[in-house]
C-alpha cells in the first residue's frame, strides 16, 4: 500500500523539498482516493479538484523557488463550518445551503498564505451541534473502519477523509469534542489547542466561549506543524490570545523522563467500554516505561460539566443561530410579516438537533430561569476550572479516555440526546476550562476498532502536551490501517 | 422529575415555528435533558463566583485606522431578496 496518500504530511514536505515528488502529484493521490471511497464514506460536502489543482501547480513552483514553509503544497480539507471565500459554507445545514462566503477564515487565510491546497468541505453536524455526525442535513458520515458505524461528531467528515486517505490532513471545531472525539473514534490525531491560540475569525459561531478550531493529522509532528501555521493573534479576532506564532515542533523532543502524568480518577468509571480502558491503561504503562511518573488525579466535578456543558452550549448557540433571519443571507420562507418570515424560515431551515439546542439554549436564558440553569452553571464553570488548576499543581499531564466507547452503529443513539451526549463526558471539561488537549490512537478494541488516549495540559502549555503526545505515540506505534483502504489492495 | 415546559412560549421567544409533533416531541426531550441538567444546582453554592470565559479579554481594540471591506454587491450577494442597494423585508411600519 503507502499510496502519497496515506504519508504523513512530514514525510511528503520532506519529499517535496527532496524534489522527489510534487504537489501535483500528491493532489491526484488524495483525488483518486476520494473518488474510489467517497461514495461511501461521504466526508465531502464540496469538493475543490480544480481549485486543488491550480493551487498545486503554484505550491510547486514556490518549492522548486525554495522559500516554501512546511504546509506548502499539502492537500488539507476544511469542515465546512470555516468560511473559504467564493466556496459554498454550508454548515451542514439547510438554511446555509447555497450560502457563498464573501470573506476567508483566519485559518483557511493563514493556510492559502503558504500555499496549502484545497481538497474542499467536509461534512459535519449541523452548526457543529452532534457527536455522530448523524446531525448533518446532507446525510451521515461513515467511518472508513467500519462503514456501518459513525465517524464520531461533529467533525466526522474531516475525521473520516484523514483516516480514508482522502486528505493528507484536515481542520475541524471543537466546542465539547467535535475534534477529538471523532478523531478517537477514526484513529487518527486530534488536537484541540488552547481557546484563543487559532483565531476564530470565519468559523462560524455555535457556542463562542467554547468554540475552538482544531486539527485532524496522522502524527502529532503534522498536528504541530500545522499549529504553527495556524496560532497565534488576530486582529480580527477580540477573543485571540496575545501569543506570537511560533514552530511547536520544536517541543518535540521524544523525552519524558520525569514528567508528572496524572490518571484521572473519574475517567474510567461505569459505562467505560472493557476495550477502551485497557488500551487507555496500556498507554498509561508505555508513559511510565518511558520514565514518566504515573499518579491518580482527580476532577471531582467532571459528573457536572456535562450538565453545565448543556446548558452554556445552547445558551451561546440560541443567541449566535439569532442571526438566521431571512435576512441577510440564508433561506428565507416568505410570510405575511416579518416575525413570521423569521419563524417560518427558522422552521424550515434548522434541524432537530439545532432546534432542540435553540429551544434549550432559549429557555435556559429567559425571565424567570436564568439564574437557575445559565447562571448556575457559569458557576461550575468555576469549579470545573479549579479542579484542574488543583490537579495541574500536582501533575503536568492529565490522561484520560478520549470517549467512553469506540465508534457505535449508525442509528445506535440517535433518538435518545441524552445517551449521544454522554459521548463527550471527557472532552467537554477541556472546553469548559480553555485548556489544550490531544487524543491520539491507542490500539484498536476486539472488533478492531480505534481508541484514543487522551492528554490535557494547562493554559498555553501546548509544548507539553505536544512533546508528551509525540513520545507516547511513538512507544504506542499504532500503524493499523482501516479495513476500506486495506480492501482497496495496492489500488 | 422531568421539568414541565411551555414550548410554545419559548419557540414565540425564539422566532422558531415547530410543528405539533415536534413540540410534543420537544417537550419530552427537553423535559428530561432539564432534569439532568438541573444538577448543576447541585454544587453552585452562592460562594461560588460565575465563568463567562475561561480565558477573559476586555477592552481588546485595534488601531481604527481605514481599510478596504466588503462592497454592497459582496455584502448583498447572499440575500434572499435585495431593493435599491439594501435588504428587503417584509414590511415593519404602517403607513398611512
Amino acid at each position: 500500500m503507502s499510496e502519497l496518500c496515506d504519508l504523513t504530511a512530514t514525510e511528503l514536505a520532506e519529499r517535496l523539498r527532496a524534489g522527489e515528488v510534487s504537489s501535483a502529484e500528491i493532489v491526484e493521490s488524495c483525488l483518486r482516493r476520494a473518488d474510489a471511497v467517497d461514495d461511501r464514506v461521504e466526508a465531502f460536502l464540496t469538493r475543490t479538484q480544480d481549485v486543488a489543482r491550480q493551487q498545486a501547480v503554484v505550491a510547486d513552483e514556490r518549492i522548486a523557488a525554495g522559500d516554501a514553509p512546511a504546509v506548502t503544497g499539502i492537500p488539507i480539507a476544511l469542515k465546512d463550518v470555516l468560511t473559504t471565500r467564493g466556496i459554498r459554507t454550508t454548515c451542514g445545514s439547510r438554511i446555509l445551503e447555497s450560502y457563498v462566503p464573501p470573506y476567508d477564515s483566519t485559518a483557511w487565510a493563514r493556510l492559502r498564505a503558504s500555499d496549502a491546497v484545497l481538497l474542499g468541505k467536509t461534512n459535519c453536524d449541523e452548526f457543529a451541534m452532534g457527536s455522530s455526525n448523524e446531525n448533518s442535513a446532507f446525510g451521515p458520515v461513515h467511518n472508513p473502519w467500519d462503514l456501518d458505524t459513525v465517524p464520531g461528531g461533529s467533525s466526522g467528515g474531516s475525521a473520516a477523509a484523514v483516516a480514508a486517505g482522502e486528505a493528507v490532513w484536515a481542520l475541524g471545531t471543537d466546542t465539547g469534542g467535535s475534534v477529538r472525539q471523532p478523531a478517537s473514534l477514526c484513529g487518527v490525531v486530534g488536537l484541540k489547542p488552547t481557546y484563543g491560540l487559532i483565531s476564530r475569525y470565519g468559523l462560524i459561531a455555535f457556542a463562542s466561549s467554547l468554540d475552538t478550531v482544531g486539527t485532524f493529522t496522522r502524527s502529532v509532528r503534522d498536528a504541530a506543524t500545522l499549529l504553527s501555521t495556524l496560532g497565534g493573534r488576530d486582529p480580527m479576532d477580540a477573543t485571540s490570545l496575545d501569543e506570537e506564532p511560533r514552530d511547536h515542533t520544536a517541543a518535540l523532543t521524544g523525552d519524558v523522563a520525569g514528567l508528572r502524568v496524572g490518571v484521572v480518577r473519574e475517567a474510567f468509571g461505569e459505562g467505560v467500554q472493557p476495550g477502551v480502558r485497557a488500551s487507555v491503561q496500556a498507554a498509561i504503562d508505555r508513559l511510565a516505561d518511558l520514565g514518566a511518573s504515573v499518579g491518580e488525579a482527580s476532577l471531582p466535578h467532571t459528573d457536572y460539566a456535562l450538565s453545565a456543558y448543556y446548558l452554556i452550549a445552547p445558551s451561546e448557540a440560541s443567541s449566535n443561530l439569532a442571526r438566521y433571519d431571512g435576512v441577510r443571507y440564508g433561506l428565507r420562507v416568505e410570510g405575511g410579516d416579518s416575525v413570521e418570515m423569521m419563524s417560518r424560515t427558522r422552521g424550515a431551515g434548522f434541524g432537530p438537533e439545532v432546534k432542540r439546542r435553540i429551544m434549550l439554549g432559549t429557555y435556559s436564558l429567559s425571565a424567570g430561569y436564568y439564574e437557575a440553569y445559565y447562571g448556575q452553571a457559569q458557576k461550575v464553570r468555576t469549579l470545573i476550572i479549579r479542579d484542574y488548576e488543583r490537579a495541574f499543581t500536582d501533575f503536568d499531564v492529565l490522561v484520560s479516555p478520549t470517549s467512553p466507547t469506540t465508534a457505535f452503529r449508525i442509528g445506535e443513539r440517535a433518538d435518545d440526546p441524552l445517551a449521544m451526549y454522554l459521548s463527550d463526558v471527557f472532552t467537554i471539561p477541556a472546553n469548559l476550562s480553555g485548556m489544550p488537549a490531544i487524543s491520539i490512537p491507542s490500539g484498536l478494541d476486539e472488533a478492531g476498532l480505534p481508541v484514543g488516549v487522551q492528554l490535557t495540559a494547562p493554559i498555553l502549555g501546548e509544548a507539553i502536551l505536544l512533546r508528551a503526545a509525540d513520545a507516547l505515540e511513538r512507544a504506542i506505534g499504532f500503524d493499523a490501517v482501516p479495513r476500506l483502504v486495506r480492501d482497496l489492495g495496492g489500488s | 422529575m422531568p421539568v414541565q415546559i411551555d414550548i410554545e412560549h419559548v419557540a414565540r421567544l425564539a422566532r422558531l415555528d415547530l410543528t405539533d409533533e415536534e413540540k410534543r416531541r420537544l417537550a419530552a426531550q427537553l423535559g428530561a435533558i432539564l432534569e439532568h441538567a438541573a444538577k448543576v444546582g447541585e454544587v453552585a453554592t452562592a460562594d461560588v463566583p460565575p465563568t463567562a470565559s475561561a480565558i477573559p479579554r476586555a477592552n481588546v481594540l485595534r488601531p481604527d485606522e481605514p481599510r478596504p471591506s466588503l462592497s454592497a454587491d459582496e455584502a448583498l450577494a447572499n440575500a434572499p431578496a435585495t431593493a435599491d442597494e439594501r435588504f428587503l423585508v417584509p414590511r415593519i411600519v404602517e403607513i398611512e
